[in-house]
């Protein structure tokens, strides 16, 4: 049990924030969220910007301890987080490095690490969303190339994307055939002929996402990972990604918000409230546990030579729910007016924390995932 | 950074675990609850389950604890201690909560090196912590003022309480490494109920399927499972780095690993968790003495906010 990050770490660590000390106040203002075309220049800006100063790779080359102090000190920081660049940084780049050959590699690698293309993730379908397996988007070959038809949902940065990390059927399921097999991983041109977006509206009012129409789209075969029909595991290899570090930075950031909340309390007289009080309490507790168990957790990811465990399962379900349970505080924070005053940054984030119970693996099923992989209880039907 | 236990720690919690299982498994555990509790054991239940004779420290064991080191742990070894750390002490209380032993065991380690014959297992030691003291009778020394203390009709069968008057001056602080050796206990007694539990599940059958197989069983506990992994990170950080707030932190969110954690084991079990036959009880009596005797939760809320 050693919580001391070595000399070396805590070199990387002085030296990024020199860096970032010179590097942020050259940074333009923040997009509003309803531009994307200006939201993609400043995330892929501030990435190539990284690659340039050499880190670029931090989120595949670097050791989990590093990463870890990467994306606390750009918090810290008040550096804009991935952003655009997140389903290639942190979903397909992984998958492609992994899974790709070296052709593959060196198409699509470099361009995410220096910021120059976005990707976006075609997972979830209107009938496929817990249940991914079940998913019915068809690709069937015509020659060397798939003809794709279907639909996705839940498409981040769909607009501004160059590329889709796709998930087609390409067996119908049947008697020989399980859902889990006949599913393929395809990297898909966004400009292809055939792809329709459409923006979805989410409860906080914005345009977080979007629906995606294919309609015989023309994938090359050669833009497949992975071999036919085993796009299952390859997509494996990418969600077990998604889980590791990926809230390492929102962590640092609502334990600055708990701070201001407290800040805000003291202020306006709330603080006095000592049921209040004692909740803001409860939540300081709650998120240094949570930063604790992000260390334990990369630990045991270091020690697995950088393939994060089921932990990060553990540490989503606890967090999701704290997150919200922060935004409810802050709201009590703000008082009724202010709770209901969507002009309030706060209240903003309270409706945005909906998401986190859902997104990537809803709580039901990150406890069915602990109860079945750590504990070992029986698979239901 | 490596916040995984090392070798040498380890092999500690086994050895600790080996050696309490020998010790003071299941049958050794249930004779001290049954065994000595006049007229309660087995057969009808005397209110919340009040101590007979169970008041009794089992000094053989208690010296063999001692010569095994457990009480000396964090005393150097030049005064006849083991010279370990806190991160080591916790991983012993982890253990001594899961096997519910019962005694003095924060109070004698505290007083190790300082009372005569506390660090090898010969003196029992008791103290008050938070307005309450355990096992009051059968300690040889008492470090504190208890004057006017009053016995309690305890709802743990197997920790004898007595109360510090009301109107009092308002009780000492309870010491930081009480509260943590505490906490390290709450995780021990957390984690063997989700193991309690887990293997109900898997074994009980009901509509022709062991009953884990049904989600609202299996997510009751991956609950557990959840909250006892946050509070493992508390208790270790606290632990390594020694610091208040952190052990504030570790107790609350101990504290609710343990008590939550009884409770949903006791509910997974079903009618037999409501018995007094099965160990369930035990766990989560003790966890509520423990949360009382660590400091109140409320001083620790305040302790927290305050450092925002």
């Amino acid at each position: 049990m050693d919580l001391a990050y070595t000399d070396e770490e805590e070199e990387f660590r002085a030296r990024l924030r020199k860096w970032l000390a010179r590097a942020l106040p050259t940074l333009g203002p923040k997009p509003p969220p309803g531009d994307w075309p200006g939201r993609r220049a400043y995330d892929t800006g501030w990435q190539r910007r990284l690659y340039d100063a050499g880190y670029g790779d931090v989120h595949w080359g670097a050791s989990p301890t590093t990463r870890l102090i990467f994306l606390e000190e750009t918090e810290r920081a008040g550096a804009p987080y991935v952003g655009a660049n997140f389903v290639g940084l942190l979903h397909a780049g992984p998958t492609i490095a992994a899974e790709g050959t070296a052709a593959q590699r060196e198409r699509w690698l470099t361009p995410v690490l220096r910021g120059d293309e976005v990707w976006c993730q075609g997972f979830s379908e209107p009938g496929a969303g817990s249940d991914l397996a079940a998913l019915r988007t068809r690709a069937v070959r015509d020659g060397d190339t798939y003809v794709v038809s279907g639909s996705k949902i839940w498409t981040s940065h769909a607009e501004v994307a160059d590329w889709c990390e796709l998930l087609v059927r390409t067996e119908p399921v049947s008697a020989e055939v399980p859902r889990h097999r006949g599913i393929t991983w395809l990297a898909m041109p966004m400009d292809t002929p055939g792809i329709t977006v459409r923006p979805l509206r989410t409860l906080a009012g914005s345009t977080e996402f979007a629906e995606m129409f294919l309609d015989d789209v023309r994938v090359p075969v050669g833009n497949r990972v992975g071999e036919e029909n085993d796009g299952w595991r390859v997509t494996m290899v990418t969600l077990s990604f998604e889980r590791g570090t990926a809230f390492v930075g929102e962590v640092v950031a609502c334990r600055r918000v708990l701070g201001e909340l407290a800040a805000h309390a003291r202020g306006t007289g709330r603080w006095d409230d000592a049921v209040l009080r004692r909740e803001l309490g409860c939540l300081a507790a709650e998120f240094g546990a949570l930063w604790r168990l992000i260390q334990r957790n990369v630990s045991e990811a270091q020690a697995a030579g950088g393939v994060p465990g089921v932990g990060g399962s553990v540490f989503k379900l606890r967090y999701s729910h704290a997150r919200q349970r922060l935004y409810d505080v802050a709201a009590r924070v703000l008082g009724g007016a202010g709770a209901l005053d969507v002009g309030q940054q706060w209240t903003l984030d309270r409706l945005s924390s909906l998401s986190y119970t859902i997104a990537a693996g809803t709580s039901q099923i990150q406890r069915d995932i602990v109860a079945e992989r750590i504990l070992g209880l029986p698979r239901g039907k | 950074m490596d916040f995984r236990l090392s070798a040498e720690q380890r092999a500690l919690r086994d050895g600790t675990r080996k050696l309490l299982e020998g010790r003071f498994g299941r049958q050794a555990l249930r004779a001290a609850v049954d065994g000595d509790v006049g007229g309660v054991g087995g057969g009808g239940v005397g209110r919340g389950g009040r101590v007979g004779g169970g008041g009794c420290i089992d000094r053989a064991l208690w010296r063999e604890l001692g010569a095994a080191g457990l009480f000396g742990l964090c005393l150097p070894e030049a005064e006849g201690g083991v010279g370990l750390g806190l991160a080591e002490a916790v991983l012993v209380f982890e253990e001594c909560g899961r096997a519910l032993v019962p005694g003095p065991f924060v109070a004698t380690v505290l007083a190790a090196g300082e009372v005569p014959g506390a660090a090898r297992g010969e003196t029992v030691v008791t103290a008050p912590f938070g307005g309450l003291v355990p096992w009051l009778d059968a300690a040889d020394v008492v470090r504190g003022d208890v004057a006017g203390a009053v016995a309690l009709d305890s709802v743990d069968p197997l920790t004898p309480l007595h109360r510090l008057p009301a109107g009092a001056s308002a009780p000492a602080p309870v010491p930081r490494t009480a509260t943590l050796l505490y906490a390290a206990e709450q995780l021990g007694s957390a984690g063997r109920t989700l193991e309690m539990a887990v293997q109900h599940a898997r074994e009980r059958e009901q509509f022709g399927r062991p009953i884990g197989a049904f989600q609202a069983v299996k997510h009751l506990c991956a609950q557990m499972l959840v909250r006892v992994e946050v509070a493992r990170a508390a208790v270790y950080a606290a632990a390594v780095t020694g610091d208040p707030d952190e052990t504030a932190a570790a107790k609350l969110l101990a504290d609710e690993a343990a008590v939550q954690g009884a409770r949903d084991c006791l509910q997974v079990h079903g009618g037999m968790g409501f018995t007094w036959e099965a160990d369930v009880h035990l766990h989560l009596k003790r966890a509520w003495v423990r949360a009382e005797l660590s400091g109140e939760r409320g001083e620790a809320e305040e302790r927290l906010a305050a450092t925002l």
